[in-house]
């Protein structure tokens, strides 16, 4: 059974204007923005409209009726980002949350109010958390979205309609409450059809001949014979666990309990659905609305609570529980299938072995960031710099042997450094070189080895490479940039160096 | 005559008691003893590479580095053929992976943590040194206090895992819980008649401490996967040129 709740915040902006400036509780004050050359009221607050002022009002007629009256900028985009963000403070109510512009917010209940005792107890909550935080509020509860929304915009504060009771709820309320267009909420108020009542029960090819068949869909809405779908603000994982906390908890202890018993919902869940996790997000809503978060990456899938338990470990000192923490939530927002077949056998050790190294390497990246981990294989490259690639998971295998007939340098310049040489024309080694004042007499050389620059790729000079040995023993790596050409003596580099 | 080999095998008997109780382990089953070492083996306790132990290897210079790297690289390549990949661990410099294959190591098992602080690098060595299915790590930093080497022997003497720890250019010289500490100087190589060219890679290796063993020096190399020695010592030969006749 669905269970949805509407929410209408009847005096959103102007609530949320005294709550940042606490001064005005209290006192008629109003929001305007120019339309066609004059300001124009947008928003009303509850004082101000007891004294008769409304929206769409002349800001100039209103001064007139109350001199006193203050007036703000009214901001377009502010009514989204305050709803958004109470729909994201929501989460601790409902996993299923979403805007409903200009001034509402919808939930997905079902399966919810249980936790709170009940459906009546968990909107007097929500609304008293509300009023608390300074917003005047109006709730309604049913079974279907639009029957919520008409109830809690037209109907009695903080009504539940039973369940499978949509239709005697409506009967009384305008056709307004239906969502309508405002025509066709203006033909019907011509018609004298001014309670819903009044027309519901009509043939529907009537009604879809003078009203449209958006009448209709509303409707079949309102009664729960079509669905609708909520598209929440934060996308629910497949994989998530949430703990409600009846006492907000602060300790390490309290907060690693926590986790534990959500892991343990967890795995069981992938287990079911034969899938790991790569990554994890694990929530702490604290009770002034602030939300902390750590998350953590596996190298490959895993559903190990306690591998999974021990990455977590290294980052629960960064949550700051602040006054406490009412709600957890974990999720794998990232899965990959895992099957307990599938281990692949990387290497001769096995798939424990594996398992093993997949585990060690979560916990580097966890502490130290997933980008310091590499590990190479071969590229179809002779250019130095792109003779090798990174493995983009543990189980890659090299697709290429890697070469073995030119030897290549231990430790490589990221750029190669120019070098002072004394060399033989027209290509033989260098008899001295100078690198970073030290003047090296070479004794023995090997090359020149070319490497052609990739012209499809980039275009430039080729090198020839030598390797050379100086006086100590020290092997090097050095190369010529080009021919000698015109007289011009070519530049030499070092590049690396030899065992 | 049969006393004298008696007691012989006596104090043989009663040296492995020692080592085993000193925490070498030396044939438990779990390692595969590095062989074919040839004539260095005399200075390691009981003839056989300390395994499951931290080796310090210092270099003052990137051509020593280079040469100590190669050296570390020519002992990992037989323990990762044995047991399995390997964490190199740097500050700073950064190998070349494709180096590697001419040491007997494939440089796809062999991962790369590249750090710049040398905190998180001695977290990381200490916790790749507990993962027992790690064959060895190589830790490329510059100092280490003597309680935190002794740390990382702690670990090993869990786990049997091999670690080689590569100090460029430390600040001080200072003592270590390590099993041994090498030196690895390159030389200049030998090219077989009178061939132009480099020949295979040649290293002056100085065992300068190595506990329950003899220290050392050897003027070795590495060829077709295997070490070898050169006895006599070098000379610097004449110049390539004169060989080639364009000086």
């Amino acid at each position: 059974m669905k269970r949805y709740t509407a929410l209408w915040f009847c005096h959103l902006l102007t609530d949320s204007l005294a709550i940042r400036l606490p001064e005005l509780k209290g006192k008629a004050f109003v929001l305007a923005a120019p339309e066609r050359g004059r300001m124009v009221i947008q928003a009303v607050s509850p004082e101000a409209l007891t004294i008769g002022i409304r929206v769409k009002m002349v800001l100039a007629d209103a001064r007139a009726l109350h001199p006193a009256l203050q007036v703000f900028d009214f901001e377009p985009e502010r009514a989204e980002s305050l709803l958004s963000e109470l729909a994201e403070w929501f989460l601790r109510y409902t996993p299923v949350s979403v805007i409903d512009l200009p001034d509402g917010l919808l939930l997905d209940v079902s399966g919810c109010t249980h936790l709170w005792k009940g459906e009546e107890s968990y909107l007097k909550t929500i609304v008293c958390r509300l009023e608390k935080r300074g917003y005047q509020v109006r709730a309604a509860m049913a079974d279907t979205i639009a029957a919520a929304w008409a109830v809690s915009r037209f109907g009695r504060p903080g009504d539940i309609v039973a369940h499978r009771g949509q239709l005697e709820a409506l009967l009384s309320l305008p056709p307004a409450a239906l969502r309508l267009e405002s025509n066709v909420a203006g033909r019907m108020q011509k018609l004298g059809l001014t309670r819903i009542g009044d027309f519901i029960g009509m043939p529907r090819s009537m009604l879809r001949r003078r009203f449209g068949q958006s009448l209709l869909e509303r409707i079949d809405q309102a009664l729960g014979r079509s669905a609708e779908h909520l598209e929440p603000v934060v996308p629910t994982a497949e994989y998530r666990e949430r703990l409600p906390c009846l006492e907000p908890l602060r300790t390490r202890k309290a907060i690693e309990m926590a986790l534990e018993k959500l892991l343990e919902g967890l795995t069981e869940q992938l287990l079911h659905g034969s899938a790991g996790l790569r990554k994890a997000v694990f929530r702490c809503y604290r009770i002034d609305g602030k939300i902390r978060e750590i998350a953590i990456g596996t190298g490959r899938p895993s559903r190990e609570k306690l591998h999974l338990f021990r990455l977590f470990s290294e980052k629960i000192g960064s949550i700051a529980p602040g006054l406490g923490i009412e709600l957890f939530t974990l999720e794998a927002p990232v899965v990959e299938p895992l099957n307990a077949a599938q281990e692949k056998l990387w290497n001769d050790g096995g798939a424990h072995q594996c398992a093993e190294i997949g585990k060690l390497l979560d916990r580097i990246a966890g502490r130290v960031g997933s980008d310091a981990i590499h590990r190479y294989l071969p590229d179809e490259h002779h250019w130095p710099e792109r003779s090798i690639k990174e493995a983009s998971s543990l189980d890659e295998q090299p697709s290429t042997v890697w070469p073995k007939t030119a030897p290549r340098p231990v430790y490589i310049l990221p750029i190669p450094e120019p070098i002072t040489v004394t060399a033989p024309v027209p290509d033989y080694p260098p008899m001295v070189f100078i690198y970073k004042g030290k003047v090296h007499q070479v004794k023995k050389a090997d090359g020149p080895e070319r490497i052609e620059r990739e012209w499809w790729l980039e275009t430039g000079l080729q090198r020839d490479y030598y390797r050379v040995e100086d006086e100590n023993g020290a092997r090097y790596w050095l190369f010529r940039s080009g021919h000698y050409e015109n007289g011009d003596a070519p530049e030499w580099f070092i590049h690396g160096f030899f065992a | 005559m049969e006393t004298a080999m008696k007691k012989k095998s006596k104090i043989a008997e009663l040296r492995a008691m020692i080592l085993e109780a000193e925490g070498f382990t030396v044939n438990s089953g779990t390692d595969w003893p590095l062989k074919d070492m040839g004539v260095m083996e005399q200075a390691f306790p009981a003839g056989i590479f300390p395994l499951g132990a931290i080796h310090e290897f210092i270099s003052n210079d990137t051509e020593q580095a280079s040469a100590s790297a190669g050296f570390i690289a020519c002992l990992i390549g037989r323990l990762m053929q044995q047991k399995g990949p390997c964490l190199w661990v740097s500050l700073g410099k950064r190998l070349f992976p494709p180096s590697l294959s001419a040491f007997g190591v494939a440089p796809d098992r062999v991962f790369f943590v590249n750090l710049s602080q040398e905190k998180d690098a001695l977290w990381v060595i200490e916790e790749a040194l507990k993962c027992p299915s790690i064959a060895a790590v190589v830790g490329e930093i510059h100092d280490l206090d003597l309680t935190a080497s002794r740390r990382l022997q702690l670990a090993v003497e869990q786990s049997h895992v091999t670690g080689f720890l590569h100090r460029y250019r430390p600040r001080r010289m200072n003592n270590m819980g390590c099993v041994a500490r090498w030196n690895v100087k390159p030389m200049s190589s030998i090219v077989s008649g009178r061939l132009p060219g480099i020949g295979h890679p040649l290293w002056h290796v100085e065992l300068q401490k190595i506990r329950n063993g003899k220290p050392g020096s050897w003027q070795m190399g590495w060829k077709e996967d295997t070490f070898f020695y050169e006895e006599q010592p070098l000379g610097v030969t004449d110049n390539v040129y004169g060989r080639t006749g364009t000086s």
